[in-house]
């Protein structure tokens, strides 16, 4: 269970985060929408520990564990995967030596032996013919010279490889065509069971009718200020995020 | 633990036979007093059983020494070089070398220990007295080594193979007594005495340095290196080495170890001279990691190396590939002559500084032969307060119709008090020559290391993947033995310098 309680954060000393609380048990898949600059991605990098994103307030736990004390490599290896909007380029760095080195860091961590060059190699290209990567992507430098596309696909392969207990998808779906949409929904609901949980931001309904949430938050000014079943995605879809604060 | 105990034994046993060789020995005999004359110079080569046209050759370059000054166009800053407060016969160690390892700086040994290598090696590499009087019991040796070290069986196997190609790899004091005309005939004529400072320094009193001779034809079956990972004695201050490729011969040859060498000696100034006659390739890959100095840029070595090759022959070509991580002061531009018509010179060099270090390296291509051609790749790491500059000239001569250079020089930047020069000379006398260069200069991102420590490695593991990201097209270069450890130590030689 991911526990976020009265979270507060600033960024260059600006407050985007106004006491947020959130509780995603596992086993359970959540989204999260809210109009542009209500702090949804400051949320994800929060979660994530990135360096200039100042906790104020509050805590987040993770089964009971302190993320917020945690440098973040700790909270990755802990279980925490970020899925980012815009996934960085390492040149000279080959996508297969980054994706084993990642997955052996956690693995070790959890106490399980590190993958040989062969056995990773069988797992990730098992990984990718599902997501529809060709092999060559293995080859190529982590995200140097992808399409959009192709970005969010490789991070659909972390995510899948690395199998977190909990995942945070920021606006992966955003870009993306009908068939890679449906690409990044399978990667996610194959992930759900028992000991998963999820955290999906997004913009649009059209993701969640492929990863249907057991609940939707709508952020604004830093705070939910609504939650509720799968159908709250569909009323904002029609109606806007107008009115919103007022219905807080 | 049984690991405590071997320490304090080795510890004890390195101390111990310390003491027991130390100046028991007949020091007026072992060593010339301080300082530099014409009477060391005639010592030295005394002490050498050397022929008189080697003497003569020696004390030539001493009095072109006298008369010349110290080069300061290089971007280095360091106090003033007394050269008559130094030993250039076999110093006696005692003199400031640690007593134990307990004595040596404990970076370094955390360093060694990162680098998996055994404490009876790390006592000799730290140049803990008397360590090294007898042979380390290191199991691995994947190359021809010119110290007898490891295992002599094994060195005698390889010697044998190498003889029975007609191979000679060995010191150059032993080429001068057993193969004097290959020495007379190729001393000096790539890098002549007088050629600069350090050069000149050096050809007065080298005292000692490996010699190659490939026959016509050959390719020789295995890499030849000068060391591996350790340097039995310290023949390090001024080095000279030798590499003749006959026609049609294909060598690779490695010098130096990654594991940071310490020295009592400060100052370096080696000289290297490569000659490749028609169709030869000679390919020469270096990892330089001299002790750099303390956090607070205290100590180090001063690197003032020449190395130059003579791409002789038709269709000859001379690769260099450098790692230089070490030393507080590195001074080199590994260089190609390219006077044989279509000869291939290549440069690829990975320059890292961290805390205090200073790096002026970079290389010089002279086409003079028609169609030659050659390929710079520099890639420049500062961090801390280091100091990397690329300097290199490219020149074109008049017949040189059809030379075509490439130069791609890269600079990354780790934190904000380092810095990255890049300073390349191009001068073009051939219509038809083209010349191309291409520079950038980049930092590491907040965003890229967020990225890495977001997938599990910790902030040392993400620079290290960066970092050798940035070398790869270098690394890639070098020989299967050293690429992966050359990798570990570019990791190695930039811990502390984030967060």
């Amino acid at each position: 269970m991911l526990k976020i309680e009265n979270l507060h954060a600033t960024v260059d000393g600006k407050p985007i985060l106004n006491g947020v609380t959130l509780e995603i048990p596992s086993g359970e898949v959540h989204a999260i929408m809210g109009p542009n600059g209500s702090g949804k991605s400051t949320l994800s990098y929060v979660l994530a520990g990135r360096e200039g994103y100042e906790v104020t307030e509050g805590s987040v736990t993770l089964n009971g564990v302190d993320l917020l004390a945690m440098e973040p490599e700790e909270r990755a290896v802990a279980g925490v995967f970020l899925a980012f909007q815009a996934p960085v380029e390492l040149p000279g760095v080959g996508n297969a030596n980054f994706l084993r080195t990642a997955l052996n860091a956690i693995r070790r961590a959890r106490g399980e032996a590190e993958m040989d060059a062969m056995q990773f190699l069988k797992l990730a290209r098992a990984r990718m013919k599902v997501l529809n990567m060709p092999e060559e992507m293995l080859k190529r430098p982590v995200n140097v010279g992808f399409s959009g596309g192709e970005k969010k696909r490789n991070e659909m392969l972390q995510l899948a490889l690395l199998a977190p207990k909990f995942a945070v998808l920021d606006e992966t779906d955003s870009g993306l065509d009908i068939d890679a949409l449906k690409l990044v929904a399978d990667t996610v609901n194959s992930l759900r069971g028992p000991e998963f949980s999820a955290l999906v931001i997004t913009h649009y309904q059209r993701l969640l009718n492929h990863i249907v949430p057991d609940r939707v938050h709508v952020l604004s000014a830093g705070r939910v200020v609504r939650s509720g079943g799968p159908e709250l995605a569909k009323e904002l879809e029609a109606s806007g995020y107008a009115g919103l604060q007022a219905a807080a | 633990m049984p690991a405590v105990t071997e320490t304090l034994e080795t510890v004890q046993s390195v101390t111990d036979s310390g003491y027991k060789w130390g100046f028991e020995t007949d020091i007026e005999m072992e060593f010339a007093p301080k300082g530099l004359n014409e009477d060391i110079v005639r010592f030295i080569s005394k002490k050498k059983n050397e022929p008189e046209w080697l003497l003569e050759w020696r004390l030539k370059a001493f009095a072109m020494w006298q008369k010349m000054e110290e080069p300061t166009w290089a971007a280095v800053k360091y106090p003033p070089i007394d050269y008559q407060d130094a030993y250039y016969y076999a110093a006696p160690k005692q003199k400031v070398a640690p007593k134990s390892l307990d004595e040596v700086d404990p970076e370094l040994l955390r360093t060694y220990e990162k680098l998996g290598i055994p404490l009876k090696e790390q006592a000799i590499l730290a140049g803990v007295e008397g360590a090294g009087e007898t042979p380390a019991d290191s199991g691995r040796m994947p190359v021809a080594v010119d110290a007898v070290f490891d295992s002599v069986s094994v060195a005698t196997t390889f010697k044998a193979r190498l003889e029975k190609e007609g191979i000679i790899f060995c010191s150059i004091s032993e080429a001068v007594q057993n193969h004097p005309d290959l020495v007379r005939e190729y001393l000096g004529s790539v890098v002549p005495q007088g050629d600069n400072f350090f050069a000149a320094l050096n050809s007065a009193v080298f005292t000692d340095g490996s010699f190659v001779y490939i026959p016509k034809g050959v390719r020789c079956p295995m890499e030849l290196s000068t060391y591996f990972r350790i340097n039995a004695k310290s023949t390090g201050q001024f080095e000279r080495t030798l590499i003749i490729a006959d026609a049609g011969s294909y060598v690779s040859y490695l010098e130096g170890c990654t594991a940071p060498m310490r020295d009592e000696n400060q100052l370096h100034a080696a000289v290297v001279e490569l000659v490749a006659l028609d169709d030869a390739t000679i390919k020469y890959s270096t990892v330089q990691n001299w002790y750099p100095g303390d956090a607070e840029g205290r100590g180090g070595i001063y690197n003032f190396v020449t190395k130059r090759g003579a791409c002789r022959g038709a269709r000859s070509k001379i690769s260099w590939t450098q790692v230089e991580t070490g030393s507080a002061i590195t001074w080199k531009y590994p260089s190609c002559i390219l006077q044989g018509d279509d000869s291939v010179g290549e440069f690829y060099s990975v320059a890292i500084t961290n805390n205090y270090q200073q790096a002026d390296t970079g290389t010089k291509m002279f086409h003079i032969g028609k169609n030659t051609r050659s390929t710079i790749v520099s890639k420049g790491i500062s961090a801390g307060r280091g100091q990397n500059t690329y300097r290199g000239l490219v020149r074109i001569g008049p017949k040189a119709h059809g030379a075509r250079n490439f130069t791609q020089c890269d600079s990354l930047l780790i934190g904000d008090q380092c810095g990255a020069h890049t300073v390349p000379y191009i001068e073009n006398r051939c219509m038809t020559a083209k010349v191309e260069h291409e520079a950038t200069t980049s930092r590491i991102a907040e965003d890229q290391l967020f990225y890495c420590r977001q997938r599990g490695l910790n902030e040392e593991e993400a620079v290290g993947m960066i970092v050798n990201g940035f070398a790869r097209e270098v690394l890639k270069e070098l020989p299967m033995e050293f690429a992966v450890e050359a990798q570990k130590l570019l990791q190695i030689s930039l811990e502390g310098s984030v967060g």
